[in-house]
């Protein structure tokens, strides 16, 4: 089955390693910031790019839109959050903390943003849920979050809220992944044993009942974000990256790569920085798609299934569009999955 | 905080523990021995007896004064009661006065028998009832051998990953399953008996042997901090080498088993596999040279089996190979062969013929005479004498063969399995030592007065590889002028050669050259024929090459040698590449092959393949931190030739029972997956439905509004119009 073919490649947006890259809802729009601590937004049909974001004084770690596709949220190194209005570029709001932003996710209903700081200079790792008011330009935003925590034990890496107000999921370095109430900052249910390293991606699915993980560990598992049980492992050579769901086919792409300070020898094997596809539900590889040089920091597909982006370590954000014989095959006959 | 603990401290019976621990009173006595079979004498004699017993110990040099002896005296009778307490001042010299003196003959009626007052008493306490000891019951040792039993005629290979050890099954796909699997099996690394009965795993304690279906421990060895091991080519024996020289400490216990006190500061042992007795332990030999550059690794086996399992060598570099004789482990005829510069040796091993005829007690018994062991090595060049190769018969110590050898840097000796020829590889160097070229000097050991025939090479030889029961061998040599300084990132470009005998003029002819590979590593399947060519240890490079050597002639085998073009045979069935490959081995029925990389050299995708013979991918397994990966050996076939002809013969017989089997397996298998992919499916769509509801219930209670979320947007069509302008044309017109 040939999967995709690539139609574009937003070269000359970033001149350091993406960190993360983002579709809007409709997904005509592809969001991309990396460590040249800029934010590119690119049509993602044919890689043209619309527009940047400029303001932020460091690597931006993360960013995520919501889903009227009218502001967008971003983390940097600086020790920033910001808030853009995405049809202007115009820097709304800023929220300064006092260590790096690695992690921001909207709430389903736009109307909340959870953000992770990192644990470090002294300062604890706080997880962080503001309340944005979405009337007027978006300017009149307090400066005070609404609820704050610091997780105990080992560092978060990932957040997310899930479908059930104040319940926010969490990736940490041990491998954990937890389930947090943020009003009062207790761990409502956790999985110490969800991954054995670093959580480095948490995706989750369209009605946030299940999200994927990826870990250095090597491995992306399913899980189910009501109870934290893993229900699928999908086990690859090299640690991975990113995770990401594919709507509408049963597929999970993972992305990663021997990192480069960890590559002994230069034996550029293609193989390694290849986006994987596996069968979610019956757990096998089913193709891989070639293309960075780089590991693959972060994946992304198109909210409608039609596309899908990756980042690299090489600065190249690559979007593929799925060909005809990966809508129309059915590798493992007529079954048919629930998304 | 409340202490639960002290309750049930209360609550359990610890005498049974109270009593296995408790600690043994001194209770002063130990110094005073029991002296039994004194003459009985009256008061009048007191004085002589004890001066003549005083004597009679200090004589044996436990020392002892007239006033040290108490003697207890018989009131009615006013005599002596026939024994006497001495006192030593101290336990030690109470004991070996105990035992000096006893069973001393004091004069010709009497006898002295001595205890030690600390025992009389022990003795006293003792339960006077005989208790029967327990016969255990018999139980039935598994068959060691019952793998072979197997239907399917698997092979079996085992896998060392992380901690877990594991065991596999490996046939058809739908065959290969784990055998047994456990964690922490061996703390080192695994391996077989060279006939694959007998699993071997290593501690700190020293070395256990597993075995039988269900993998119970077979015996154990004591050899703390044991390293490395080796079996006798029979699985009769087992030799252990650790780097730590052994220590006796005082409470080990005693035994065959064990180590005692003599063998104290050696590093080698050697075991009795069926008894687990300790027959003899040795140091560790090293070349005895000043030059710390010249110092050499120790060579591993130390102690160099002959094929039959009877005799066992050791040379000591420069001096002497000493032979010992099994079972008992004595030096054969009390001495060593005194060989002036020994560097090494090696026996000639039994052929299949030679096995066959030894099992054969009747033909042996009628004068056909036995053949002896043969034992090759050489001497490095010495003065004016120059390097020398012999061979030698054992245990009749004859010399069969010398060959001189002149400019002689290194030499290496390589017997084909069967033990029809001996290849001395001889590194030479030209006048100036400046380049190294090689020789092949081969021997035919089965021909009368062993004719030598040379092979002369212009480059290095770095690999040199016998077929197994064939008449073949490889060679990789090299001109690359990196050979000799390995650096990183470097690979070494060599030429494979194939050499074969060629009957008519009975020499070894070259068959082909495989110019400018990378290949350094040769591996013949074990039933020859095949070879795998594959390049090891290279950061850059890890191609395998499968080759066939009769390809066009099918029935080389069967005698009918067909008259052909020299060479022509030899095609390549494959080729192939896992990346980072360490390690190279056939499975024992030379049908597959088995690649891994192991963490023990690096860390980049380790993890095992097996393909088959022609270089077909059948399984590939990447997995961290793996470690080891050996097949199962197998021991000879039982059937006869004849046997084995007939088989051959009525192969294609056999085979459509085996392609039945498949047909239904392969339905059957395709059958399984589909239900188990079904289940699967099942599972999650269950599984999703229940979700969908939960998050329905969960939206409703909070009052929101169940929008169907599905807003199908309509896709816009974007038509776009091209003008182009291709030619534009004025034209005047005029009416």
């Amino acid at each position: 089955m040939r999967l995709a073919s690539v139609d574009m490649v937003g070269g000359v947006g970033h001149e350091r390693s993406l960190t993360q890259i983002k579709f809007n809802a409709e997904g005509d729009l592809l969001f991309s910031c990396s460590k040249d601590h800029i934010i590119n937004v690119w049509f993602s049909h044919n890689g043209e790019r619309l527009g940047t974001y400029e303001g932020h004084n460091g690597t931006v770690w993360t960013i995520d839109v919501d889903s009227q596709s009218r502001f967008l949220v971003s983390g940097s190194a600086d020790n920033e959050l910001r808030l853009w209005n995405v049809s202007d570029g115009k820097c709304l709001f800023v929220w300064e903390f006092p260590t790096a932003v690695k992690r921001v996710a909207f709430s389903d209903d736009d109307e909340r943003v959870v953000c992770i700081t990192e644990q470090r200079m002294g300062y604890q790792g706080a997880i962080r849920v503001f309340n944005l008011n979405r009337d007027g330009d978006g300017t009149n935003q307090s400066q005070e979050p609404e609820h704050m925590f610091h997780p105990i034990g080992s560092k978060a890496t990932v957040c997310a809220f899930t479908y059930t107000p104040n319940l926010v999921l969490t990736g940490h370095e041990s491998g954990k992944v937890a389930l947090f109430d943020v009003v009062s900052g207790t761990e409502v249910l956790n999985n110490e044993r969800a991954h054995m390293d670093i959580v480095t991606d948490l995706q989750l699915s369209p009605d946030r009942s299940y999200f994927v993980t990826s870990s250095k560990d090597k491995t992306a598992r399913i899980h189910d974000t009501k109870t934290l049980r893993v229900l699928k492992t999908f086990t690859t050579e090299t640690p991975l990256n990113s995770a990401a769901l594919a709507p509408n086919k049963p597929y999970v792409l993972v992305g990663g790569g021997q990192e480069a300070m960890q590559v002994t020898t230069t034996s550029l094997r293609q193989g390694k920085f290849e986006t994987r596809f596996w069968h979610k539900v019956l757990e096998e590889e089913v193709g891989r798609v070639k293309g960075h040089f780089g590991p693959i920091n972060t994946i992304a597909v198109h909210p409608a299934g039609t596309s899908y982006a990756s980042g690299g370590e090489d600065g190249f954000v690559r979007v593929h569009h799925f060909e005809e014989s990966y809508f129309k095959a059915k590798p493992y006959g007529d079954l048919e999955i629930e998304d | 905080m409340a202490f639960p603990n002290d309750t049930i401290d209360d609550e359990l019976d610890f005498s049974d523990i109270e009593a296995k621990y408790r600690v043994e009173f001194d209770d002063g006595f130990d110094n005073v021995i029991v002296v039994d079979g004194v003459p009985i004498i009256d008061k009048s004699k007191l004085d002589k007896l004890l001066a003549k017993i005083s004597k009679e110990f200090s004589r044996r040099g436990a020392v002892i004064k007239p006033d040290d002896i108490f003697v207890p005296w018989d009131d009615h009778s006013g005599k002596t009661k026939g024994f006497v307490f001495i006192d030593l001042g101290n336990a030690d010299a109470a004991a070996f006065a105990a035992s000096a003196m006893h069973g001393h003959p004091f004069d010709s009626k009497h006898t002295f028998h001595i205890n030690r007052f600390s025992e009389i008493e022990r003795y006293e306490n003792m339960d006077e009832t005989y208790v029967e000891p327990k016969v255990e019951d018999y139980r039935p040792k598994e068959h060691l051998r019952a793998w072979l039993a197997d239907p399917h005629g698997r092979d079996q290979y085992v896998t060392y990953r992380g901690d877990d050890v594991e065991i596999h099954w490996h046939g058809k796909p739908s065959q290969c399953e784990v055998a047994y699997a456990k964690k922490n099996w061996t703390e080192l690394y695994a391996s077989w008996s060279p006939l694959g009965t007998f699993f071997a795993t290593l501690f700190r304690q020293g070395v256990r042997l597993w075995g039988g279906p269900s993998w119970e421990p077979q015996h154990r060895f004591a050899h703390p901090l044991v390293k490395l091991i080796d079996f006798s080519p029979c699985e009769n024996y087992l030799v252990t080498w650790s780097h730590d020289p052994i220590t006796v400490p005082a409470n080990l216990p005693q035994g065959p088993e064990f180590f005692s006190p003599e063998d104290e500061g050696n590093n080698i042992a050697v075991w009795d596999i069926k008894s687990g007795h300790l027959l003899r332990t040795f140091p560790t030999t090293t070349y005895e040279t000043d030059d710390p550059a010249l110092k050499k690794q120790m060579q591993w086996p130390a102690l160099k089996w002959s094929s039959d399992d009877k005799f066992v060598a050791r040379a000591t570099p420069g001096q002497q190979i000493s032979v010992y004789e099994l079972p008992s482990m004595g030096l054969h005829d009390k001495k060593s062969l005194k060989i002036e510069g020994v560097v090494d040796f090696e026996w000639c091993p039994l052929g299949d013929k030679d096995k066959e005829d030894a099992e054969k007690p009747a033909e042996a018994g009628k004068g056909a005479k036995k053949k002896e062991n043969m034992l090759a090595y050489w001497t490095p060049e010495v003065a004016n004498q120059p390097a020398r190769v012999t061979l030698i018969s054992f245990p009749s110590r004859t010399v069969l063969r010398q060959k001189n050898l002149f400019n002689v840097t290194e030499c290496k000796l390589h017997w084909q399995n069967q033990g029809d020829f001996l290849c001395v590889k001889v590194d030479r160097h030209t006048k100036t030592k400046k380049s190294i070229f090689c020789n092949l000097e081969i021997f035919r050991v089965r021909e009368k007065d062993f004719p030598v025939e040379v092979v002369e090479l212009k480059d290095p030889v770095t690999d040199f590889s016998w077929e197994p029961k064939g008449e073949r061998f490889a060679i990789v040599s090299s001109n690359d002028p990196n050979l000799g300084s390995p650096a990183p990132g470097i690979t070494i470009k060599t030429d494979i050669s194939f050499y074969q005998l060629d009957r008519a003029k009975n020499d070894f002819k070259l068959l082909r050259t495989l110019a400018s590979r990378t290949s350094n590593t040769i591996r013949w399947s074990p039933r020859g024929r095949h070879v795998v060519l594959a390049t090891v240890g290279s950061s850059t490079k890890s191609e395998l090459e499968f080759w066939d050597l009769d390809f066009t002639s099918e029935e080389r085998r069967e005698g009918q040698n067909v008259k052909e073009e020299w060479g022509s045979g030899i095609q390549q069935l494959g080729s192939a590449d896992h990346y980072g490959v360490t390690d190279v081995e056939w499975d024992p029925s030379g049908r597959y092959l088995a690649t891994s990389a192991s963490a023990w050299r690096h860390t980049l995708e380790n993890g095992y393949a097996i393909w088959d013979f022609r270089g077909q991918e059948l399984e590939k397994h990447i997995l961290d931190r793996f470690k080891q990966f050996i097949w199962r050996p197998r021991p000879r076939s039982l059937l006869t030739k004849e046997q084995q002809r007939l088989i051959r013969k009525n192969l294609r017989e056999y085979s459509r029972a085996f392609d039945e089997e498949d047909a239904a397996e392969e339905s059957n298998v395709s059958a399984e997956l589909v239900a188990h992919r079904k289940r699967l499916v099942d599972e999650w769509n269950a599984w999703r439905a229940r979700c969908k509801r939960d998050i329905a219930e969960e939206k409703r209670s909070r009052g929101q509004k169940l929008n169907g979320e599905h807003h199908e947007e309509e896709k816009e069509e974007i038509e776009e119009w091209i003008d182009e302008v291709i030619e534009q044309i004025e034209e005047e017109v005029v009416e």
